[in-house]
């Protein structure tokens, strides 16, 4: 699979309150948390975002609460993928159990800017950026996860496994 | 192996495991919130499948926006209340028995050494104070492990972090991981075991043990957890009387890291805004004026923090520009707090006392800052906008300064009264 976006960059630790506030916790509809993706990081993000556009961060992103509203919001708003040095680890999972792709990759803090337009493969983790062609390789998913993924995510891998039980 | 490992193999059905292995394992306990559950309920729904697994298994207590803040949290509860009533669980906690999960899952029994417990809460870390594996996870694992019964790890590496020494006056639990946090930073811990040993730690009481392990997550930990210890296993048998086998570190287990500390260097710690990491000894603060001071949450709600903002708030009156909001974490320590005497203590020093809830902790109800506010808390995070509003500030502290503070008008510490 792969996708091609525009780039919209944040530091280190930005944690689960800054990806969706709190306050917005007292619905889990999509196109509402949405209207208030990144809110704390940068209340216009939910404006200027565009269907596809991906989020480059640096260490430890979705730091702080198990929310799955946060890759919920990110999801509804249109980003297409979040590539950062390292993701907070209950983060990780609700990414992947809400089909929001994300790519660990090292040095992709610093060889990118805002706004740089990037093509990434998700399968091998190939990130190339359109201004220069330079290629930056993040880390695979796990075999496991990609098993998961093709059983049709993690719901329906447990309601197989029940169903076979029976 | 670590506890941790044995945990793990022990429910995985192997005779070992090793970091970094991929495990299928039975879970005991699967805890989910007013926030969380609902879309856990919904995917549940959705997978067609039509029983919970264990219905004395499955643990939801509606406490972060309850009592109901406004209608679209009072929706929420309902769908809790509903699946509850339908797959009549056992262990249903409704506005009036409930408390912080975090506090009352101890309190009721519900957590027993040995046993793996994972919970749509981030700060499910605590109960590993009980010498349990317990994690957070989203609602999509949660509705999983509630109908199959099992969940998927991978067996982290473990650190094991050493106290050694006498707690300096006014230092507790929530000053040693504050103060670790600082050193390590906010993903210091990240994905791994963190194992809490040393002479400070077999001192110290189940609560303050309670507060360490619940701020694991806040270092990017996968767990925090302590061997069980007789202090762990007299507590246990106050509560309930469910069987359970413990498991223990061996004494050649390997780790990735031991690190130690002396308590002697450490003083009160505040953590400055907007980060856990973002450490401070109290000696060093310096003038920062506050606005209010929240003393409770599932990090400081318990009796014993209670208890210690009581010593220092009682026959004072807090600071005429301060308000004092306190929350006991459970119905049971409210009652407890009543009958002590420490609930006219609050009062009578112009304290609010709030019924249990997550509330102000994460800026949902009863205690939220507006533009410019400042506010010292007991609670566990002070990341932009936790309070309230975003240009708001909240410095994390122990319930000594948080009380102190409320009296001083100043971050501070009982001392300066």
């Amino acid at each position: 699979m792969k996708t091609k976006g525009r780039i919209w960059k944040f530091g280190n630790d930005i944690n689960t309150d800054e990806i969706i506030p709190a306050r917005y916790l007292n619905t889990s509809e999509p196109d509402e948390l949405a209207k208030h993706c990144m809110e704390d990081a940068d209340p216009e993000f939910a404006n200027k975002v565009q269907k596809g556009d991906i989020i480059v961060a640096g260490s430890n992103f979705g730091c702080g609460s198990s929310r799955e509203h946060a890759p919920i919001a990110l999801k509804a708003v249109g980003v297409a993928c979040v590539i950062a040095g390292s993701f907070a680890r209950i983060f990780y999972r609700n990414s992947f159990n809400m089909g929001l792709p994300i790519l660990e990759c090292a040095d992709i803090f610093e060889n990118v800017e805002e706004g740089d337009v990037i093509d990434v493969t998700l399968d091998s983790g190939l990130i190339t950026l359109e201004k220069n062609g330079k290629m930056l390789q993040a880390e695979p998913v796990p075999g496991f996860m990609q098993a998961l993924i093709k059983e049709g995510g993690l719901m329906n891998y447990v309601t197989e496994k029940i169903k076979n039980k029976k | 192996m670590t506890i941790v490992e044995k945990i793990m193999a022990k429910h995985a059905g192997l005779d070992s495991v090793k970091p970094g292995q991929l495990i299928e394992a039975k879970v005991d306990k699967v805890l989910a919130n007013d926030i969380t559950a609902p879309i856990a309920i919904k995917q549940m729904r959705e997978s067609g499948v039509k029983q919970v697994f264990d219905k004395d298994r499955v643990i939801l207590v509606p406490d972060h926006f309850a009592p109901n803040k406004d209608i679209a949290s009072a929706e929420q509860c309902k769908v809790l209340r509903e699946f509850a009533r339908e797959q009549n669980l056992t262990n249903y906690f409704e506005v009036g028995r409930m408390g912080i999960e975090h506090a009352l899952l101890p309190e009721q029994g519900l957590v027993l050494p040995g046993e793996i417990i994972i919970g749509a809460d981030s700060h499910t870390c605590t109960h590993g104070a009980l010498g349990a594996f317990a994690t957070g996870v989203g609602s999509t694992d949660v509705s999983a492990a509630m109908i199959s019964g099992e969940s998927w790890f991978k067996v982290p590496d473990t650190i094991k972090f050493v106290f050694n020494g006498k707690l300096n006056k006014w230092v507790s639990g929530k000053d040693l991981i504050l103060y670790l946090i600082g050193k390590i930073g906010v993903d210091g811990a990240l994905y791994k075991a963190m194992e809490f040993a040393g002479s400070t730690i077999e001192e110290m009481s189940i609560e303050g043990r309670l507060t360490i392990a619940n701020m694991a997550i806040e270092a990017g930990g996968k767990c925090g957890i302590f061997n069980p210890d007789q202090k762990t296993l007299d507590f246990i048998k106050s509560k309930t009387d469910a069987e359970f086998t413990a498991s223990y570190s061996d004494p050649d287990a390997s780790y990735l890291e031991i690190i130690e500390y002396n308590t002697t260097d450490i003083e009160p710690q505040v953590s400055f805004p907007h980060s856990p990491a973002n450490t401070r000894a109290i000696s060093d603060v310096g003038n920062v004026v506050i606005h209010q001071s929240v003393i409770g949450s599932c990090t400081n709600g318990r009796i014993e923090d209670l208890r210690v903002a009581a010593g220092v708030l009682k026959g004072r009156k807090i600071h005429r520009d301060v308000r004092l909001i306190i929350f006991p974490a459970t119905q049971e320590i409210y009652l407890q707090a009543m009958n002590e005497g420490l609930i006219e203590t609050f009062i009578k020093s112009e304290a609010v006392v709030s019924t249990p809830t997550c509330g102000p902790c994460l800026g949902g109800h009863m205690g939220i800052l507006a533009k410019g506010e400042r506010s010292i808390a007991t609670t566990n995070r002070n990341f932009v906008g936790r309070m309230g509003h975003p240009e708001s500030e909240v410095y994390l502290s122990n319930p000594a300064i948080a009380a102190a503070s409320a009296v001083l008008g100043k971050i501070g510490s009982p001392d300066e009264i």
